[in-house]
């Protein structure tokens, strides 16, 4: 393997609902100033039906080329089908590095290429940078559990690839106009090639608020004691208009729903405002919640760790202080309606 | 009659392990080793379509030979066979060595008898990384159905099964050719606890246990840290924030505060109930 052949860096572009996930976006940001350190270009690889159109988004982010494999072989997202597409794109054009988001998708995509290359694989980094003069990718990630970070390399493999969290990267301000060079690639996949069928999508239907994407978010952990206890959270997060977060001891003993729980195993999320309350601030959930803005941390025990992690902390009862800013809030808000009338 | 080879792994507890603030490296010896959770609902699941269908559960793991504990664990939730590939050439190995090791095991395990199904937990809580399931996957060539939450169907005589796989925001239904290899989450099912029964012959129970010398058509330099191609450079504990402001008083006062400081902050609540996306 020369290493000469391969260059470029390369985001996966991930399509849903017809439109460019955040993860991808925020790659193209990343993946722009690894090539720009690097001196080489940034290319999108967009597969999907009817998705060409899509690439004046990927440029208008960052990327200097799109390949697209627009073709109704990839209308729903297959393992198999989008694998072959990007194993024969790498084939062709060997970039150096390709970085894909840690989603569903990203994960079983990327898990699979890197099995058929083969390459090595970083799961869920949250730091990326380049060696500018070897091009080495030097990708960390948390690791047990979030107790370390570590920084993982592939010095002996081309190419190098990372799967990344969402909302630890950045996006770029997007430019209008922006454009490059589309390439736009055939496949010779028949239907008969590929193994599964997507039978049905199903979409929740029950309201729910996304965490990874809410602007407040009031979480809660063992602290509050009890199911009932919890309620606390949801009058807070429902009083600001925000989402309700959990710690995984809460979600373990059943008081909310795993799509609530914040940190290494639940989700990573970036709030203007986060509260933790009755959250003793283990590794495995700062790690979900330490990019937040603004960190307001509500515990009865002064050593608590989330104290540490956090911007403003109260030492106290959390069945005296939350009600209190409760009714507070309440005061406040309809003071400012009292005002503009 | 179906056979279900499940991977599992034992690993050191995440949850209470200790750092040593000095070196900032990992106490091991301070936390127990466990049967990764995420195996454990590979096991049990495998165990419940072995009742819904009939057939045979295997384990099978890669690990030093106090890993036999988590074998009977398997062995309790109701796994039929247990398979252990121990050797010090397995040592160091990344996923992609792991999956190597592994499908070399599946192979030798599928002569004994023919795979229709392997189970993988979504991902091991020492790792973290959920790539060695569709890794074996791959190098089988068999299709890999990641973030399995239900298995709805299997038809073995038309060779199918059909699933849920978990998305963001919902789930989509798959249907996929057999054998194919399911990685789960943990809300496919809960771990009862164990009969008596199935304890007693966990207890008795050893599994067999093959060194790389037992595995047939293996290149040595796809094992362990020589054929990973991911190493790690650096470790290092995560920053802690300094800490910031306490703020003081009575329960009043510090409310009070508080307020102060996020009604500087109120546009974010200009559309009450608007912060988060509606699905």
């Amino acid at each position: 393997m020369s290493f000469e052949d391969y260059s470029g860096i390369w985001v996966f572009i991930e399509v849903k609902d017809g439109e460019v996930v955040p993860v991808s976006l925020e790659l193209l940001g990343a993946g722009r100033e690894l090539a720009d350190k690097r001196g080489t270009e940034l290319a999108g690889v967009l597969i999907g039906e009817n998705v060409t159109h899509l690439a004046d988004t990927v440029f208008e982010y960052g990327a200097d080329t799109v390949y697209v494999y627009d073709h109704a072989i990839f209308k729903n997202y297959r393992t198999e089908s989008y694998m072959k597409a990007l194993l024969e794109c790498c084939e062709k054009y060997k970039p150096e590095v390709i970085l894909y988001g840690a989603t569903s998708t990203g994960k079983d995509l990327a898990s699979a290429v890197a099995t058929d290359l083969p390459t090595g694989l970083t799961a869920d980094s949250t730091i990326l940078d380049i060696e500018e003069d070897t091009g080495l990718l030097l990708a960390s990630r948390p690791a047990f559990g979030g107790n370390i970070m570590a920084t993982i390399l592939c010095k002996k493999y081309r190419p190098q690839m990372a799967t990344v969290r969402p909302k630890v990267m950045k996006a770029l301000t997007p430019e209008p106009g922006r454009t490059g060079r589309l390439v736009e690639e055939k496949t010779s996949l028949k239907e008969d090639d590929i193994r599964t069928k997507v039978l049905e999508i199903v979409q929740h239907t029950t309201k729910k608020v996304r965490i990874d994407e809410a602007d407040i978010i009031v979480a809660g952990g063992k602290g509050l004691g009890s199911a009932n206890g919890f309620q606390l959270v949801h009058d807070l997060a429902e009083t600001l208009g925000g989402a309700v977060g959990a710690s995984r001891d809460v979600v373990e003993a059943g008081w909310v729903e795993h799509h609530h729980q914040v940190g290494q195993t639940g989700v990573t999320v970036t709030p203007k405002i986060y509260f933790a309350i009755g959250i003793s601030g283990a590794i495995q959930h700062i790690v979900g919640m330490q990019n937040s803005s603004l960190i307001i941390a509500i515990n009865n025990d002064p050593e608590a760790a989330i104290f540490q992690s956090s911007h403003y902390g109260i030492v106290g009862d959390a069945f005296e202080i939350v009600p209190l800013l409760i009714q507070q809030f309440k005061q406040a808000f309809n003071q400012e309606v009292v005002d503009h009338v | 009659m179906l056979h279900i080879v499940a991977c599992i792994k034992q690993v050191p507890d995440t949850k209470i392990i200790k750092m040593n603030p000095k070196t900032n490296t990992m106490d091991r010896a301070s936390a127990p080793a466990i049967l990764n959770p995420y195996d454990a609902h590979a096991v049990e699941e495998a165990v419940r379509l072995k009742k819904r269908y009939g057939g045979t559960v295997s384990v099978l793991t890669m690990g030093p030979p106090p890993a036999v504990k988590a074998i009977k664990k398997c062995i309790e939730i109701g796994a039929d066979e247990g398979y252990m590939i121990s050797d010090r050439a397995f040592a160091g190995a990344d996923t992609l060595a792991t999956s190597y090791a592994l499908t070399k095991a599946i192979e030798k395990i599928s002569k004994i008898k023919p795979v229709d199904l392997i189970i993988c937990g979504k991902m091991t809580i020492d790792g973290d990384t959920g790539q060695v399931g569709p890794g074996i996957a791959r190098r089988l060539d068999m299709p890999p159905l990641t973030s399995v939450n239900k298995v709805k169907e299997i038809n073995l005589e038309e060779g199918y099964a059909v699933v849920h796989r978990k998305l963001e925001d919902g789930y989509e239904v798959i249907q996929s050719t057999m054998p194919c290899l399911m990685s789960v989450e943990k809300e496919i099912n809960e771990v009862p606890y164990s009969s008596m029964t199935n304890m007693l012959k966990a207890a008795r129970y050893q599994p067999v246990i093959w060194a790389v010398a037992d595995l047939e058509d293996v290149e040595r330099s796809q094992l362990g840290l020589k054929g990973s191609p991911t190493i790690v450079s650096k470790v290092w504990a995560p920053t802690k924030p300094s800490g910031g402001e306490m703020l003081e008083g009575d329960a009043a006062a510090q409310t009070g505060q508080l307020l102060n400081i996020l009604l500087e902050k109120k546009e974010l609540f200009a559309v009450k109930g608007g912060s988060g996306v509606e699905l």
